[in-house]
This record gives structure tokens, C-alpha cells and sequence, in this order.
């Protein structure tokens, strides 16, 4: 508990991005760990008032970017937890413009800031999966040590590539800092609500035509349990966080009981980019390089270094199944009555005949 | 990082011998007339006879019961019954528990399909469809449509890695299936052959998920010492499309093997190198021009022009019954070379030393075979 120089649970611990879900989450958890002293919640000043009942031990501080720096220091800060990230453009908040403001100046401003806090021993910073890339070349389970081959066509991975350099560089100039890069697969759950569960919880789910890519969740309460290892134990490097094992895509629409509705490819991106000009859906090309490519991680680096496995995809899938229940198109009841009733269909009219010609 | 086709046994022979867990109505019912020996009721000489025994003195009164286990049965299904077992009537009068099995079995395999009740592996490799659907058709070509003759599959290890190298001809990469449905077939642990594919393949819809569905991956060093990591067995055409691509008149003249990103993928395994000759792939559909203006345009490595194709439009896809010879040869061990695996010099000598054993191979099968399209 003795703040600086020590390994072990840090003394005072910056969370960004409390505004949003995935932030305040981490802060309200971290505040619970009796190790913490402190857990100030650092959010935009524009941002809304949302989770304030989760909050409630978080000191809440709302500033701009630019102003960090000196906050940093005067607040002594042992480590920080960068989270304030956007994956997908959002019309309220400034559409792409906004999102880059906030995924790649922000995050370069807090690294600055991060660079002149003196006392500052530990960062942690989400990053994702799509830090990849897409390219039909790609192998098909990426290790931390893989190449992006391509710059991704979407605003986010291309963010994530930027924010990434960033950690990088900052990893550089400040050596005495753990710094934890995690790179997580897309979040799903019971309560959690991104774009990813959206697009899951329509009863007709467009797909790209000939294309089922391999996906990964990741539960959105072991992305908690990781981040808040991080902050209480000493994880430096980068580790992917995904929840092992694969889902198809066509298999997770089928075991969601919707129903898939095949889009050519450039249809589907033009369709996209129609939906984000007028404002509703958030699908962009991050999401339809996802869905033509796939991306499968290796997370046995964080099995070992963190000593925690994910619940599966699957598990977590079914997590995310069991709570959105709602649009169910096709259940598995229905099918499995189907089936009985095809086969005694049938056995019904192969008696018939045999008594027939007997 | 065990894929979860580990833990399945590749046992199913039949067509719709699907593995079943499901309490499935399929032990049920043995209804027979009683006055026909069972070995005269299999009229499925297709068939492997193995799984056809029900046990033969069970007067099961499943006629009635069938009635009155739905009388809910509405007319719909009534439809959809005499259409789906529509083909059966040429049977349905012989006996026909192999059949109610079947058709159970069947049923059991598409409502599992549709909630997704299956197991995909990291690669997307899919067995229990690879099982129920890719082998079987690829059954019919190589056995019935090429007559293939399989030696030498002592050669693959029973468990373990493997890297099984062959020879590319016939202008689509159809050697390659061939090569593993017959595989799985042939060897005594049916081990499924884990293909690695030109990115090309993979960037074409549904082809690229046919590939990975069937076990294939994109030709890569991390994938395929991924895969030999895993301890599959990995297949390999190091020719690429100069094999493929390749016209009639250098058929079975082995061409270049690359940089032989293959060894260095097996050497830094300590994996076996397994090569295999194929004989027949060169005949099915003979190249004898390429169109290179319309491959260019079409963004392909090269446009064929086979006796058949494109002068018979779809026709001319059909490919020609030559007879397909398969070799393995005997393993080349690896495991003492694990250090050289950046070593240029070991690497060449070793893709030198496979494809003189191919070529080599090939000149016996061809010998054995002196009629492209004999029986």
C-alpha cells in the first residue's frame, strides 16, 4: 500500500473513460479493492451522467484532455487506466472526427501527461484485436509478436494501430513504468451493450455472402478481472484477451436463433456507409472487414502470465444468449419438435407403404 | 491449444453416419416383417454392410405406435414426410431399420447444423461437416469417378505431425481434396489432412469457406507450424499455381519448389516430411493453351483452355475419368536438423531431396500406369 517505487497494489489510480460502460465499471470495481486508496474517475467534460450510482466511491473529475498533464502530478498518481476509447463513431459526440479526437489525440495527450507524472509506476491501456489489421494473408491465429500486414480500412483499427505506436514511444522515454498493453477481443455479455450485441439482437442479422468468419468474445466480467490484475499485480507487455476457442459466425447467428441475411460484399459496405450518414447504426467498416476476414487471437501468454483463462467463447456467447432471449427467431425446442416430427412423418408413411405392398 | 476436433472420433464410414450424442429416436425401431433374413435386406450395395445388424427377432409393434406417437401430425408434415422419403420407396419395402437410422441420423445432423450444435476448430476447420458432407462427395470422385489405387499410407504416422508434400497438376487444385478424403479414408486412424491453401483461395467468397470448413488454412509459416505444433498432419503443394497452371505437354514434370518456406516450417518442428506422388491429376482436365489477356483481366494466375473448356461452357467443367494413382513414400526425419532451420543450404538440399523423391515416384506410377484412362 505504500504508494510508489513498490510492486504491489498502487496507491492512487486514474481511470479514464469513466463516462462510458466499460470505465465505470472498472473504476467502481477497483474502488471496491480495499488495497486502493484512491480511484479518481477521469472523464470529458461534455460527457453525460450516466452511471453515477455505480460511481458512487469514485472521485469524479471532469476535464479536457489538454489540461491532464498538471493533474497527474498534483494528484500523485501511481498508475492509470486508459479506457477511453471509442470503437465506433458516434453522431453525437462528433461523428468519425469526434471518435479520432478522442482515440488518438486524447490517448496521445494522456500519454504525455502519463510521460510528466512523476510518481506514475504503472499504465495500463485497452487496446483491441483489430491493433491486427486485416489481409487475406493473415495466418489464422494471431500471436502478440504478429505483424498487421495491412492498414485496416476502418477508422477504429487504424486508432488502434496509431494508439498503439503511441504506448510504444511512451514505453521508451519512461522505462520505469509497467506499462500493459491489452488487446481485447470484442466484449459480449449478459449487461453489456456495444455494437457487436446490437447487431446480435436483431432477429435478421445481415452477413457478407460467402464469407463465415472465425470470431472470438471475450465475457465483459473476465475483461474486468483483467484490467483489475493488471492495476493490483505487475503484468508488463502486451497480451491479447479473448475468450478461447471459436465461434463461426453463421454457427453464432444459428445458436442465437436468428436468422442470417447473406449481403454481397460491396453492397454491404455501401449499406454501412449509408447508415452512418444518416445517423443510425453504428456499423462501419471496421465491422464488415470483421465479418469478411474474422480474427482469431492465441491467448495462452496471458493464461501464463496472468495465471486466468477467459470463459470460452461459446460460454460467453450463450451468456449474451440466455439474456437477450427476445428476439429468438428459431429456438432449439422448435427445431428438436421439427425433427421428431419429420421422422415420425416419416416412419408413419414407410409403415403405410410396407403394409400396403406386404 | 488442442483443436476440438481432438476429441472426435473420426470413426463414421457411411454417408449420413454422422457421430450422434443425441437421445435420438435411432435405436428405435426395428421394424421388420420378420420373413426377410437381414442379409438379404440391405439392397444398398454402395453401403459398407458393418452397421446393418439390428437385432433380428424383436417384434417391435412400431407401426401403431408411430401412429399414435403423433397424432398431431398435420398435413404439412404429412407432405414434407412423402417428400423427403420420396427416394426410399425403391427400398422402404425391404426391411428398414438401416434405413430409419439413417434417415434419424440424418434428420439429428440438420437440426444440429441449424442451432449450431457443432464444434469449429481455431482454423474454422468443421469435422462433422467435413464427415457428413466434403467426404462423401469426394468419395464418389475419387473412388467411383478416378478409381483411385492408394499405397504406401503405412508411410503417415498413425499420431504425431507430419508434413505430407505432393505434386499440383490439373488446372483447379482437385488433387488436393482428392488427396485428403482419400486419406482419411485409407489410413488406419483416418487422420484428416490439413491443407494449405494459396491466399488466393482465400480471397474468394464461399470458396475461401469451403477451404477453411475443410480444414485448410492460408500457406503460411505460422500457420502451418501452428498446425504441426498441434501435432496434425499437414498438407502441402509447395508447386503452387506453376504446378497447377502447368500445360498437358509438361505434365508430371515437377516444377520449381519456391523458396521451400515448407522445410524450414517442418525443420523448425523437428516434423517428418512425408512426400506423395500423384498420378492422374495431370489428365482431368488437359491444359493445352492459357488465355493470358483474360487472366490478367480476370485477376487470375492463368485462364485454361482445355478439349472441353470453355468450348462446352459448364459441361466443360466436368472432369475427365483418368485413373488416379496415389504413393507415399517413406518419411524423411527432420527432428536432427531443428537448428538449420534458417540455414539455406539444408533447407534447398532438403526441398531438392523431396522433389527428386516425387519426381522419382511419379516416373514408377507412370510406368504402372500405361493407359491414362484404363481401369
Amino acid at each position: 500500500m505504500t504508494p510508489g517505487g513498490t510492486s504491489g497494489a498502487p496507491g492512487v489510480v486514474v481511470v479514464t473513460g469513466v463516462g462510458r460502460y466499460l470505465g465505470a465499471h472498472v473504476a467502481a470495481r477497483l474502488a471496491a479493492d480495499p488495497r486502493i486508496e484512491r480511484v479518481i474517475g477521469v472523464d470529458a467534460p461534455d460527457s453525460g451522467i450516466e452511471f453515477t450510482d455505480l460511481l458512487d466511491r469514485v472521485e469524479r473529475i471532469r476535464v479536457d484532455n489538454g489540461s491532464l498533464g498538471g493533474l497527474l502530478a498534483d494528484l500523485d498518481v501511481d498508475a492509470v487506466v486508459h479506457l477511453a476509447l471509442v470503437t465506433s463513431p458516434d453522431p453525437q459526440h462528433g461523428g468519425r472526427s469526434g471518435m479520432k479526437d478522442q482515440n488518438v489525440i486524447g490517448s496521445m495527450q494522456m500519454l504525455a501527461a502519463c510521460q510528466r507524472a512523476p510518481r506514475l509506476r504503472k499504465l495500463v491501456v485497452r487496446s483491441s484485436t483489430a491493433a491486427y489489421g486485416v489481409s487475406f494473408r493473415d495466418p489464422a491465429v494471431f500471436t502478440e509478436e504478429t505483424e498487421p500486414r495491412e492498414v485496416p480500412r476502418g477508422g477504429f483499427g487504424r486508432d488502434i494501430l496509431d494508439l498503439e505506436g503511441y504506448v510504444r514511444g511512451f514505453r521508451r522515454r519512461r522505462s520505469d513504468v509497467t506499462a500493459t498493453v491489452l488487446r481485447f477481443a470484442p466484449f459480449i455479455g449478459s449487461t453489456a451493450d456495444t455494437t457487436l450485441t446490437r447487431y446480435f439482437s436483431q432477429p435478421f442479422v445481415p452477413t457478407v455472402f460467402g464469407r463465415d468468419p472465425r470470431l472470438q468474445f471475450l465475457h465483459f466480467d473476465d475483461a474486468l478481472e483483467v484490467l483489475h490484475r493488471s492495476i493490483v499485480e505487475d503484468h508488463p507487455g502486451t497480451y491479447n484477451v479473448a475468450g478461447p476457442g471459436v465461434l463461426s459466425l453463421s454457427q453464432a447467428i444459428r445458436r442465437a436463433g436468428r436468422v442470417a441475411v447473406p449481403v454481397l460484399e460491396p453492397g454491404l459496405s455501401g449499406a454501412a456507409a449509408l447508415a452512418r450518414t444518416m445517423g443510425f447504426g453504428s456499423y462501419g467498416l471496421d465491422q464488415v472487414d470483421l465479418f469478411v476476414h474474422g480474427r482469431v487471437v492465441d491467448t495462452s501468454r496471458l493464461e501464463q502470465e496472468y495465471g486466468f483463462t477467459p470463459r470460452s467463447t461459446a460460454e460467453a456467447f450463450e451468456d449474451f444468449i440466455r439474456a437477450h432471449h427476445g428476439g429468438v427467431v428459431v429456438t432449439r425446442g422448435q427445431l428438436a419438435a421439427a425433427e421428431q416430427l419429420v421422422l415420425d412423418g416419416i416412419r408413419q408413411v414407410r409403415s403405410a407403404i410396407r403394409e400396403r405392398s406386404s | 491449444m488442442s483443436g476440438p476436433e481432438e476429441g472426435r472420433d473420426p470413426q463414421s464410414v457411411g454417408r449420413f453416419d454422422v457421430p450422434q450424442q443425441v437421445p435420438a429416436p435411432d435405436a428405435e425401431p426395428a421394424r421388420r416383417n420378420g420373413h426377410r433374413p437381414a442379409a438379404q435386406a440391405a439392397p444398398t450395395p454402395t453401403e459398407p454392410p458393418a452397421s446393418i445388424t439390428p437385432p433380428a427377432s424383436t417384434p417391435t409393434p412400431t407401426a401403431p405406435r408411430a401412429s399414435s406417437a403423433s397424432p398431431t401430425a398435420k398435413p404439412a408434415d404429412e407432405v414434407d414426410a412423402g417428400l423427403t422419403g420420396g427416394t426410399e420407396p425403391a427400398v422402404s419395402d425391404r426391411p428398414g431399420d438401416h434405413w430409419d437410422r439413417k434417415v434419424a441420423n440424418g434428420l439429428a445432423f440438420l437440426r444440429r447444423r441449424l442451432s449450431g450444435d457443432y464444434e469449429v476448430d481455431e482454423f474454422g476447420f468443421d469435422s462433422e461437416l467435413t464427415d457428413a458432407v466434403f467426404h462423401p462427395l469426394l468419395r464418389l470422385l475419387y473412388r467411383d469417378w478416378f478409381r483411385t489405387e492408394v499405397s504406401g499410407v503405412e508411410h503417415v504416422p498413425v499420431d504425431g505431425p507430419a508434413l505430407v508434400v505432393g505434386n499440383h497438376s490439373g488446372t483447379v487444385a482437385l488433387d488436393a481434396l482428392i488427396l485428403s478424403a482419400a486419406l482419411h479414408d485409407k489410413h488406419p486412424a483416418h487422420r484428416y489432412l490439413r491443407l494449405l491453401g494459396a491466399d488466393l483461395v482465400f480471397r474468394m467468397p464461399v470458396v475461401s469457406e469451403l477451404a477453411r470448413k475443410t480444414g485448410g488454412t492460408v500457406a503460411c509459416n505460422p500457420d502451418a507450424e501452428r498446425l504441426l505444433g498441434g501435432g496434425d498432419l499437414v498438407g502441402v503443394f509447395p508447386e503452387g499455381f506453376k504446378g497447377i497452371g502447368k500445360l498437358y505437354a509438361d505434365r508430371y514434370k515437377l516444377q520449381r519448389f519456391g523458396r521451400g518456406g515448407f522445410v524450414s516450417a517442418a525443420l523448425r518442428t523437428g516434423t517428418p516430411i512425408v512426400p506423395v506422388a500423384i498420378v492422374g491429376g495431370e489428365e482431368i482436365y488437359p491444359m493445352l493453351a492459357d488465355i493470358k489477356p483474360l487472366a490478367r483481366l480476370l485477376k487470375l494466375p492463368y485462364f485454361p483452355v482445355t478439349p472441353t473448356f470453355p468450348l462446352l461452357g459448364p459441361l466443360g467443367m466436368v472432369p475427365l475419368p483418368s485413373k488416379w494413382l496415389i504413393e507415399f513414400c517413406p518419411p524423411i526425419p527432420t527432428a536432427h536438423l531443428t537448428d538449420s532451420a534458417d540455414d539455406p543450404l539444408v533447407v534447398f538440399n532438403l526441398a531438392d531431396q523431396v522433389r527428386e523423391t516425387i519426381q522419382q515416384t511419379l516416373h514408377t506410377l507412370l510406368e504402372r500406369r500405361p493407359d491414362p484412362f484404363g481401369p
